[in-house]
């Protein structure tokens, strides 16, 4: 019984079809949530003031395209699941999400260049969606595209301010840069080349104006979008999911 | 006999655009809930307001996909509507075309400047002082929609319902 109620898709490996528009909504619903929890982290805790609330605005930005994204994905899927369904009762394994969102804060130049690598990709994402034929997905998408067009300015002067700032904040900056590349091949795993070469561009430019290096170290992981996992996803959904685990069905 | 019938059929006509406008005109004056001097329909928030026989069926559409304000908007729907003896309310959610800042009216942005928040679009003006080129504080303020802004000349701080 109660296992019913933890998952709502049979186990094993799940469905990743990433030409099932379903499928589709809920990755980029997941992409949304993830960051959206990890940003949470920082409320309270983030370097100043201003910075909190931006961090928590925007961190709303991308819970509320999630949950627009879901709430799509269980109508068009036509078996009723709901957005709580989606986001609260799927186990690591359904998750679809890239690696990178998943990542742990670090410092806040960590979040920050993360930030950088997701909103670039994101304006991009958006910028295509908006003109799908599926309705309701290009208005999700257009009003996404703004928020992101915003995020991107506010994480990338962020970048260049710690890029070229001092040598502490510099060498932290380039530590997290050199930390988080090896995700970003996976943003552009189902998109044909002119994406990533659009993206390496606009994050290139910051890059250089930061004074930041591209490493050179070749490496790439993927896995994400066919539900395997980094162990930083895990613990975030025990977290994020523990009332509904604890207490199935609860509502306040 | 034709005719009676279709004056019949005027009449029934007129009562439910006089129902329509009534239920208009009660989910017109809904306010925002953080910017309490504007209404939903000022904002360019609710989009329209229809009959679906005895049902009211009021469409409203995000400003920002994070705006926590929605769900407020809507239980505030439902209980002035329902103040106003409608009992049954429909309120649909719809995303496409997203929201601009542009739908927000002309009486909207007075209002706006009137609480003390510079309206979007056009030259930001302190809003105590009227002088321009303010100072940009923080891109995000206290609610989605605003960034935090400083005056240069009289030195308040003021909010900025950003253009979007």
């Amino acid at each position: 019984m109660s296992e019913t109620i933890l998952s709502t898709a049979p186990q094993g490996a799940p469905d990743s079809d990433p030409s099932n528009p379903v499928q589709a909504l809920i990755a980029h619903a997941d992409d949304n949530l993830i960051v959206a929890q990890r940003l949470g982290e920082w409320i309270s805790r983030a370097p100043e003031l201003e910075e909190d609330i931006a961090v928590g605005n925007i961190a709303l930005d991308y819970l509320g395209v999630a949950r627009a994204l879901y709430t799509h994905a269980g109508q068009l899927e036509g078996n009723g699941r709901s957005e709580d369904d989606f986001a609260m009762r799927r186990p690591e394994r359904e998750f679809l999400n890239v690696l990178l969102v998943e990542q742990p804060n670090g410092d806040f130049s960590h979040t920050m260049v993360r930030g950088l690598f997701f909103d670039a990709y994101q304006v991009e994402l958006w910028a295509d969606l908006s003109g799908t034929e599926d309705t309701t997905l290009a208005g999700i998408a257009g009003r996404a595209l703004k928020e992101a067009r915003y995020h991107l300015l506010h994480t990338s002067s962020w970048v260049i301010r710690l890029g070229d700032g001092t040598d502490e904040s510099h060498s932290r900056a380039q530590t997290a840069v050199d930390a988080l590349w090896r995700y970003t091949a996976e943003l552009f795993e189902h998109a044909t080349s002119g994406y990533r070469d659009i993206w390496e561009k606009v994050v290139g430019e910051v890059l250089d104006e930061a004074r930041l290096q591209i490493p050179d170290d070749p490496y790439q992981r993927t896995g994400g979008r066919r539900g395997f996992h980094s162990e930083h996803l895990g613990p975030l959904l025990a977290e994020m999911q523990w009332m509904q685990r604890s207490h199935p069905g609860l509502e306040w | 006999m034709d005719a009676a019938k279709s004056s019949g059929a005027g009449m029934v006509t007129a009562t439910a655009t006089l129902v329509c406008d009534r239920a208009r005109a009660v989910a017109s004056r809904v306010v925002d809930p953080e910017i309490p001097v504007l209404s939903i329909a000022e904002l360019g928030i609710l989009r329209d307001v229809r009959l679906d026989g005895h049902r009211v069926v009021a469409t409203i559409t995000p400003t920002y996909s994070g705006c926590p304000a929605m769900r407020q908007i809507e239980d505030d729907l439902r209980s002035a509507l329902g103040a106003a003896g409608f009992d049954e309310v429909d309120v649909v959610t719809e995303h496409e075309p997203p929201w601009s800042s542009e739908w927000i009216t002309p009486e909207g942005r007075q209002k706006l400047a009137g609480f003390g928040i510079a309206p979007p679009g056009g030259e930001i003006v302190c809003p105590r002082c009227r002088a321009g080129s303010p100072r940009v504080v923080s891109r995000f303020g206290s609610t989605a929609c605003k960034a935090l802004m400083a005056c240069r000349s009289c030195g308040e701080p003021f909010d900025h319902f950003k253009k979007f």
